[in-house]
């Protein structure tokens, strides 16, 4: 059973494909690990194995976690909060949809911050999520138990949702792989929205191949989805070994080190010898709007956010606080049903539309924005790839920055500007410190994932690291 | 500066009750958000056009063809309240 | 101070469901009464997880209407959120047009446009009273059916300056979008909404009086009533010295009552920002190419074909154009042939239109080629003007029929020639001597006597001027 627990799902799926692994039992084993969870990963797993597998597509009916947020036809998604508490949708998300088309059987649902916003895991309705690195502290937000359900062995790989990092920092602090692919490429048709300008769903795996195979399977263009342009290549499997002529960037505003945790930082900068020893060039770059970027995140966000979650009105599904008159009744829904996170994040962004403020706020934040997709456009002209951390420290305890919401903002410092500029990013384990994973950021130009894919690929490769808690991330 | 008043007008707006506390505490964390958030207005952004979708895409128009309803069943399944076929709410013109 | 005078200002909000077949943002065929809540899905209940998609026919819808009335077609549109909470408006913002809609400025008649957009139509909301179920408070159900159906804004400006002069331009517009075939444009059943923007100032100022804005009024007869109250509220506030306050209002048709819809709530803040789920729609020169081929004559076109090619009187053109189904009808009746001269034929329709209540002529069951036919009877001479009145009624009271065989069977034809009418002439001079005698001296006003003797005796069926004249014969008078 261990045995099979070590595959990956791209593995796993050749296993089955040769009949040398029972999908049913593959099913099983994942079922009642998840089932057993002691991590609060899981929001709702599967009762049973389904009663067939289709072997003959792709991802041959490997088990796949699913982020609470994206609508599963009559299973709950309930994004993290109480206001959707049991709510079961009509209807299942395009990404899923396509998912299983290509093979993937839903083993659950997992756990997240509500309706996306956080970045520990702390905001959930229905409790936190632990890293399966250390019980005390947090696995990283919004796909928090996506994450740690991976991380923890409980599922092979998961979907999770990406609006500012909530990918890639969770992936970092559980020693996973995740990516954020270029906005557009993935429906978000079915995806309970945070903020639609930003929110991309992508891959949470043990390895960059899995990335790949999964996304492949998710990328697509979308009738139901205006915005979902699909990727304009095939997305290949990762095999690139060296990084000859390969040129990475390192901004320049990074390099006092500056907030940075001194074992996250010598972690990348182990990193970046490798990428040297690999045959990649390393240069500074500078993106001089990027330390404003996460002001602007702060604005578009919750702005967004802040009509998106108007929907949550007690009328036609969900929560109701009964009232004698419709503003209680509204006022009252909204005051019990969502978390002080969503709360706070939703009056920033009503006071950042509203009248007198717009132009200050939100019609700022717009431009700012422009701004840093045009510096980002303007490196990826000289480099194949900028490099930072995922994250500016490795994994914190609970509770430890839930009293200081701007210290929380603070963790998405290096995901949040590849959001604003929609370009894709994958973040990968890169060493310990302290015990603890500390992620790479690789970002790229837009639409440029294979490329992406293949140099995370190489670098994985020579970084050896082992993502198993239990193993504690030795190199073997 | 943000002030309790604004908090509560903003609240108001977005239909949430805060409690006194809450509003209180509101206040305080969120004129330390704006405060770090107001970073934007030192930038010269002169001529620079706002970006409302980062990947420049054609509108793909919807062809004007029908497609399948939710039964009514279906429709109501989640509703708090319902009566006569359609979704109950306190009047708005009541109260 | 009394004796100023006010003159009104007034525009015109007007709101058209557009007859596409699928709703504005979701593919669920547009509702026509049926059960409440049969008529929806995920996107239109504003499910979570679900998106907007725009539909490609009420885009092409909107740039007819924009072509129609001459407006700027814009190059690119966007789509913006409009935030309030409502239980009528499912996802707690309707998407709409801010600050580039679909089509600015343009013309129709003597009005101007000042814009036009998409958006999407909210549900209905209907109060039901107390209700066990919500503690037995006032209580509403809400049926979505209704929500998501395509609408077209239409402002105008302030161009109106009379409630008669606003309803009957809204009745050129309503014709207009009936022509163009992009709406049912039927107020009753609510396809057609008509918000007024008023407000007076004294005659021949040029500033512009505080407006107050009349909502739902949902006939042309409330129109023209709620506008005709509101201007004389507000010249009433006025002469008293107070100021009009700019607000929402409503008219109750039935009491003329004026309320201010506005609650206790603070004013409205929309915070407009653009749909980030709807990409700017990019109008192609396909896009403008396939609505300028799809423009009919509109009525303004018409009335001025009308009058120009087929010499019809200004009454009639206009009345022809402004109402399609009157025009249509007489275009048919027309095309039927039997060389029946346009001017006749528009009066005969009239007759008919009056004999249909001032509704649509052909509801009566009388065809155009039937109308044609009977024109053509009263030009040639072979029925009279009062006998083809009758014909008429007993066509319209058998819903149909061909005008010849009724005069035929009912024995209608004109008594024509002095052999048949002389003989009745002479016994309408015989019986009135008194009359007779009058004529005979030259006084020809109580002719009146002996033509209506005549028309008695044959049932309307002799010319009046063939009488005359056989009177003038009989008592040996001049030509
Ligand atoms: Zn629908």
């Amino acid at each position: 059973m261990t045995a099979i627990l070590d595959l990956t799902a791209a593995q796993a799926a050749a296993a089955i494909e040769r009949g040398d692994l029972d999908p049913g039992e593959l099913f099983g084993i994942y079922r009642e690990r998840a089932a057993a969870d002691e991590l609060g990963a899981w929001t709702w797993v599967a009762d049973a194995a389904p009663v067939a597998f289709d072997v003959g597509a792709p991802l041959r009916g490997v088990p796949l976690a699913v982020k609470d947020l994206f609508c599963t036809e009559g299973v709950p998604s309930q994004a993290g909060s109480r206001i959707l508490e049991g709510y079961r949708p009509p209807y299942t998300a395009t990404c899923v949809e396509r998912l299983q088309t290509a093979g993937a059987t839903l083993l659950g649902k997992t756990n997240q911050d509500e309706f996306a916003m956080g970045s520990s895991n702390e905001n959930s309705g229905f409790g936190p999520v632990l890293n399966p690195w250390d019980r005390s502290r947090v696995p990283g937000g919004s796909s928090g138990g996506s994450a740690a359900a991976v991380a923890a062995g409980s599922a092979p790989w998961a979907l999770g949702t990406d609006t500012g990092g909530s990918i890639r920092q969770p992936a970092a602090l559980c020693g996973i792989v995740g990516l954020k692919p270029t906005y557009g490429t993935v429906s978000r048709f079915g995806m309970i929205a945070f903020a639609c300008s930003l929110d991309q769903a992508g891959p949470l795996t043990r390895d960059v191949t899995d990335a790949a195979l999964l996304y492949r399977h998710m990328a697509g263009a979308d009738a139901r989805d205006a915005t979902a342009v699909g990727h304009p290549d095939e997305i290949g499997l990762p095999s690139a070994e060296r990084l000859d002529g390969v040129r990475l960037g390192v901004p320049v505003e990074l390099a006092g080190g500056e907030g940075i945790e001194p074992g996250v930082l010598a972690a990348f900068e182990r990193s970046l010898a490798l990428a040297r020893e690999l045959g990649a060039t390393v240069e500074e770059v500078s993106l001089p709007t990027a330390d404003r970027a996460l002001s602007a995140y702060y604005v578009i966000a919750p702005a967004e956010c802040s009509s998106n979650l108007a929907r949550f009105d007690g009328v036609r599904y969900g929560l109701r606080v009964e009232a004698d008159d419709l503003l209680t009744m509204y006022t009252e829904t909204r005051h019990d049903g969502f978390g002080d996170e969503v709360k706070r994040r939703i009056l920033i962004g009503t006071y950042a539309l509203s009248s007198g403020y717009y132009d200050a706020y939100y019609g700022r934040a717009q431009r700012v924005r422009t701004l840093i997709a045009r510096e980002l456009a303007a490196v990826f002209e000289r480099v194949d790839a900028i490099v930072t951390p995922t994250s500016p420290g490795v994994a914190f305890e609970l509770g430890s920055k839930s009293a200081d919401p701007l210290a929380m903002y603070l963790n998405d410092f290096f995901t949040v500007p590849m959001s604003l500029a929609g370009v894709p990013a994958i973040s990968i384990p890169c060493g310990l410190a302290d015990g603890l994973p500390v992620g790479l950021q690789v970002a790229g130009a837009a639409f440029s994932e294979n490329r992406l894919l293949d140099i995370a690929y190489a670098l994985e490769q020579g970084l050896g690291f082992d993502g198993s808690p239990a193993r504690g991330g030795a190199t073997p | 500066m943000i002030d309790r008043d604004d908090v509560l007008h903003v609240a108001r707006l977005a239909r949430l009750r805060l409690s006194d506390a809450e509003a209180d505490r509101m206040t305080g964390e969120l004129a330390k958000i704006l405060e770090h958030v107001e970073r934007i207005g030192e930038l010269d952004l002169d001529g620079v056009p706002p970006t409302a979708h980062v990947v420049a895409v054609e509108h793909e128009l919807r062809p004007d063809v029908p497609g399948p309803c939710l039964s009514r069943e279906a429709a109501l399944a989640q509703a708090p309240a319902t009566q006569d076929g359609g979704f109950l709410v306190p009047s708005p013109q009541a109260g | 101070m009394s004796d100023v005078r006010y003159e009104p200002v007034i525009g015109l909000e007007i709101h058209v469901q557009l007859s596409t077949r699928t709703k504005m943002f979701c593919a669920c065929p547009l509702s026509f009464g049926e059960p409440p809540n049969t008529r929806t899905c995920p996107v239109c209940l504003g499910l979570p997880g679900t998106l907007p998609v725009a539909n490609a026919e009420a885009i092409h819808h909107g740039l007819m209407i924009g072509l129609a009335l001459g407006s700027q077609l814009a190059a690119r549109s966007i789509f913006h959120r409009k935030n309030y909470f409502y239980p009528d408006l499912p996802k707690g913002y309707q998407i709409s047009q801010y600050d580039e809609p679909l089509c600015s400025g343009g013309r129709l008649g003597e009005v101007r446009i000042h814009r036009v957009h998409l958006e999407e139509d909210a549900a209905k909301l209907t109060h039901v009273g107390a209700s066990g179920r919500i503690h037995g408070s006032d209580a509403s159900i809400v049926d979505f059916n209704r929500g998501g159906t395509p609408l077209a804004e239409i402002v105008t400006e302030p161009d109106l300056r009379s409630p008669e002069q606003a309803s009957e331009w809204l009745r050129l517009l309503r014709t207009t979008l009936r022509r163009l075939g992009v709406s049912d444009v039927n107020m009753e059943e609510g396809s057609l909404r008509c918000d007024a923007n008023i407000s007076i100032r004294p005659t021949g100022s040029d500033e512009l009086g505080t407006k107050t804005e009349l909502k739902n009024m949902n006939s042309f007869r409330f129109i023209e009533r709620g506008i005709r109250a509101e201007i004389a509220r507000q010249e009433q506030l006025l002469r008293a010295g107070e100021p009009v306050v700019q607000e929402t209002l409503h008219f109750d048709p039935r009491t003329e009552a004026i309320t201010s819809l506005r609650s206790k709530e603070e004013a409205h803040d929309y915070r407009y920002f653009p749909e980030p789920d709807l990409p700017p729609v990019t109008i192609t020169e396909a896009m403008l190419e396939r609505a300028r081929a799809g423009l009919p004559e509109l009525p303004l076109e018409r009335e001025q074909r009308l009058a120009s090619e087929l010499g019809l009187n200004a009454e009639s053109a206009r009345l022809l154009s402004w109402r399609s189904e009157l025009g249509d009808y007489f275009e048919a009746a027309l095309a039927a042939g039997g060389g029946v001269e346009s001017q006749p034929l528009a009066n005969w329709l009239g007759e008919l239109t009056t004999r249909a209540g001032g509704e649509d002529p052909a509801a009566t069951g009388v065809e155009p080629a039937q109308l044609a036919a009977l024109a053509a009877l009263v030009s040639s001479g072979a029925v009279t003007q009062g006998a083809a009145r009758q014909v008429l009624d007993r066509m319209v009271a058998a819903g149909g029929g061909d005008p010849a065989a009724i005069v035929e069977a009912e024995g209608l034809g004109a008594v024509g020639g002095a052999d048949e009418l002389a003989p009745i002439v002479r016994a309408a001079l015989e019986a009135n001597p008194d009359v007779a005698e009058k004529l005979r001296d030259g006084d020809m006003k109580p002719i009146g006597v002996i033509i209506g003797h005549v028309m008695r005796e044959t049932r309307g069926r002799a010319d009046g001027k063939e009488v005359t004249a056989i009177v003038r014969a009989e008592l040996g008078l001049g030509g």
